[in-house]
């Protein structure tokens, strides 16, 4: 779940970015071979995405590519770049219904011939996507997780994108259940913001507060801000160690219910202190 | 007592009594905007004179009118810490027949000191004097604050002569180079361009590359311990050295401590760290920018020292050896973690020890930033072109791709182990800039030495071969 914390877009028709994917500090990086490359560069981009994957593989971070979209003419060759270059996972843009995974899948299939490993994640940046992300969030398979993605779903409803985000919360709090629900990562949108550090730290700190499992970037330059909204304060994880310690005492000496510090520890309360010490590590 | 002020140079040094084969001094704190070590050399040319030795702390492109100088046969040696631009390229090429002493900025006041560089004339660029011939570096349109690299020549100078583009009616109450030790003051129209001095403003680089290694940098220092109040720390101007010393003030503001002193080249962001309380001093051999040639003139807790309180390693103390930190750049490291800041790797010379080495020497912990690969060549390379500070003064390599702690530093490495930071080989490090590169061809060079690099303490550590 971890990778999921910070990912990090980086242009993939840039080859010194590319080269310093891996030193950034991000958990993720995903290699975009499409808004942030003009239709005249598509096919240098996937050639060096595919090769920067091969010879230069960032190490350490998971490797996801951000291919075009179905309704594009660039979507199977990218798919294509993105298996011989054993992607760790393909990010879909513009996902609006399971079929759209299928048909990502089914190519992954073709062109690997099965067996290849390769996860998807679903960028649902639209309304009809907001709509459906229950059913997107079910379709199973290679699905490894969801991305939001504020910029194209606030344009297309016609709202003003700022710091505090109030006009994404339905969006974010309807993928996020999805997710969940799924047992699926839930991945924020970027902030856009790029200089604002400050709105940066709060919307981080909002979406860790929510459950998010981590958060997209745009710049580097944000990636410690949001992992350091993603990790525990040093009180929440002596507080999930001692849980567990407790926890670990009871079920060795056979007890059912136990309490700390006046609190039942059941399963939601391990859960939730497994995964502070998952963050924390 | 002599005339003090005299109405040009050329009169100014036939009084100091210049003849051939003599050695001249001159600083470097006007650095690219210097005007005055190329007028005090016209003058010198007018007279005639031949076979000088200049000795100037540093050399920048701006002093590439040395060049016909040299050519004339008017200067027959350099001896200097660093030396960059269309000189330095000439200097690499061959155009001097004896080989030029590269010292450390500790190093050039010892040979001072013990007589092993013989000053006949020191050359003051003065920025403010006053009538009486008192000096400062912080008053008047060519300020550039601290004076620190010219005061051990004007102490061991046989004379000294001040050039000065601004003189003060009123007697200075703040005085770099007292009036009893100036011989001759001469006024001229400007003695240099403020804007070659000193910067309007240092920028932090936004370069996300340079910031991870100023990251990693920090972690090293927040792990090894000497991160406690009286904390003495040096850092250059330099891309990560500089961002470093935000992470540095980040987290000295969380652990709530007060560091003692922040030494070398000075910068706003060490102005900064003084003004609010994170420090109780500064101690300034040179000014980079506007804001620390005012704190110095404003703030009793900044203060100017000389290149001997700074460096020099015969003296009873200098401030290096109290440092707890340092981070310095590099053009090249070895597997031995031997450094160059002298030669780039086709052995050109760009640079110089400057204080590289004295406060290598000098630290508790001495922490080299460089990116792992630069312009496409590995970082690190089996044995560095020239040797400037030796590898048993270095004691971790931080770059943007992981950290590598001299085998020497056990008790490093155990620390930075237990704070979870990846410590690597050098071996490795360089394993993994050759994975991307390739191995690059060795540079070719002529079998001519145009430089000595004399260790701080006057030992010969390399020759510099010309290319």
């Amino acid at each position: 779940m971890k990778a999921f914390r910070t990912m990090l877009f980086m242009p993939g028709n840039n080859p010194g970015m590319l080269a310093s994917a891996d030193s950034l500090g991000a958990d993720s990086v995903i290699l975009d071979i499409e808004d942030a490359v003009a239709k005249s560069e598509k096919d240098a981009a996937r050639i060096l995405v595919r090769h920067s994957l091969t010879d230069l593989r960032p190490q350490g971070v998971m490797c996801v590519v951000r291919i075009n979209g179905l309704e594009t003419p660039f979507w199977r060759d990218d798919v294509a770049a993105a298996v011989a270059g054993r992607a760790d996972v393909v990010l879909l843009p513009k996902c609006e219904r399971p079929d759209d995974l299928r048909e990502i899948s089914a190519c992954i299939d073709a062109a690997s011939g099965g067996g290849d490993g390769i996860r998807l994640m679903a960028l649902v940046e639209s309304s009809r996507g907001i709509e459906n992300v229950s059913a997107i969030a079910a379709s199973g398979g290679r699905l490894a997780g969801m991305l939001l993605g504020a910029e194209d779903l606030t344009a297309e409803m016609g709202a003003r994108r700022t710091p505090e985000g109030a006009e994404i919360a339905y969006a974010r709090g309807r993928m996020l259940m999805a997710c969940k629900a799924c047992g699926i990562a839930a991945v924020d949108t970027p902030f856009p913001f790029v200089t604002d550090m400050e709105g940066l730290a709060k919307d981080a700190a909002c979406a860790a507060q929510f459950g998010f499992s981590g958060k997209a970037l745009i710049s580097p330059h944000h990636v410690h801000a949001v992992k350091e909204a993603f990790m525990p304060t040093e009180a929440q994880i002596a507080w999930a160690a001692r849980v567990m310690d407790t926890a670990k005492a009871a079920e060795r000496d056979g007890k059912g219910a136990v309490s700390l510090d006046g609190m039942m520890i059941d399963l939601p309360i391990i859960k939730r202190a497994e995964r502070i010490l998952q963050m924390a590590e | 007592m002599t005339q003090k002020f005299l109405p040009d140079l050329v009169s100014a040094l036939r009084e100091a009594g210049l003849r051939d084969g003599m050695t001249l001094s001159f600083h470097h704190h006007l650095r690219n905007g210097d005007f005055v070590a190329n007028m005090v050399l016209e003058a010198a040319a007018k007279i005639g004179v031949k076979g000088l030795t200049i000795a100037m702390s540093s050399l920048f492109p701006i002093h590439k009118a040395m060049i016909p100088h040299i050519e004339s046969g008017l200067i027959a040696a350099l001896d200097t810490d660093y030396m960059s631009g269309p000189l330095a390229q000439a200097v690499s090429r061959g155009i001097l027949e004896k080989p030029v002493v590269f010292r450390s900025h500790g190093g050039r006041p010892r040979a001072i000191g013990e007589g092993s560089l013989k000053i006949d004339i020191a050359i003051v660029a003065a920025p403010c004097v006053d009538r009486y011939g008192n000096i400062n570096g912080t008053q008047g349109p060519s300020a550039c604050g601290s004076l620190g690299y010219i005061l051990p020549d004007v102490d061991h100078a046989q004379k000294v002569l001040a050039v000065t583009d601004f003189v003060s009616e009123a007697a200075l109450t703040r005085v770099s180079i007292p009036h009893n030790r100036v011989d001759h003051v001469v006024v001229v129209d400007r003695i240099g361009d403020p804007a070659g001095i000193v910067s309007g403003s240092i920028s932090l680089t936004r370069d996300p590359l340079a910031l991870a290694i100023a990251r990693n940098a920090q972690a090293v220092i927040r792990a090894s311990g000497l991160l406690r109040n009286g904390f003495n720390y040096q850092t250059g101007a330099g891309g990560a050295s500089l961002a470093a010393s935000l992470f540095l003030r980040e987290d000295m503001r969380r652990l709530g401590l007060k560091g003692g002193f922040l030494l070398g080249g000075i910068t706003k962001y060490m102005v900064e760290m003084l003004e609010e309380g994170l420090f109780e001093n500064i101690f300034d051999v040179q000014c980079f920018d506007l804001s620390s040639v005012h704190s110095m003139r404003d703030n009793p807790r900044h203060q100017e020292i000389s290149a001997d309180t700074y460096a020099n390693p015969k003296q009873k103390s200098c401030c290096v050896d109290f440092l707890d930190a340092v981070l310095l750049g590099a053009s090249e490291v070895d597997t031995g973690f031997n450094v160059n800041v002298l030669t780039d790797s086709n052995g050109m010379i760009i640079g110089g020890s400057g204080g590289h080495n004295d406060a290598a020497a000098g630290a508790k912990l001495t922490i080299i930033v460089a990116p792992l690969i630069r312009a496409r060549l590995p970082i690190v390379v089996e044995r560095c072109t020239t040797i400037t500070t030796p590898g048993r003064t270095v004691d971790a390599l931080v770059t943007e791709r992981g950290v590598a702690v001299n085998p020497r530093r056990a008790d490093l490495i155990d620390r930075l182990k237990e704070a979870k930071i990846p410590v690597c080989s050098i071996e490795e490090l360089r394993e993994t800039a050759l994975r991307i590169t390739g191995v690059p061809k060795a540079p070719a060079r002529t079998g001519k030495v145009v430089g000595v690099v004399e260790y701080r303490d006057g030992t010969i550590v390399d020759k510099v071969y010309g290319v």
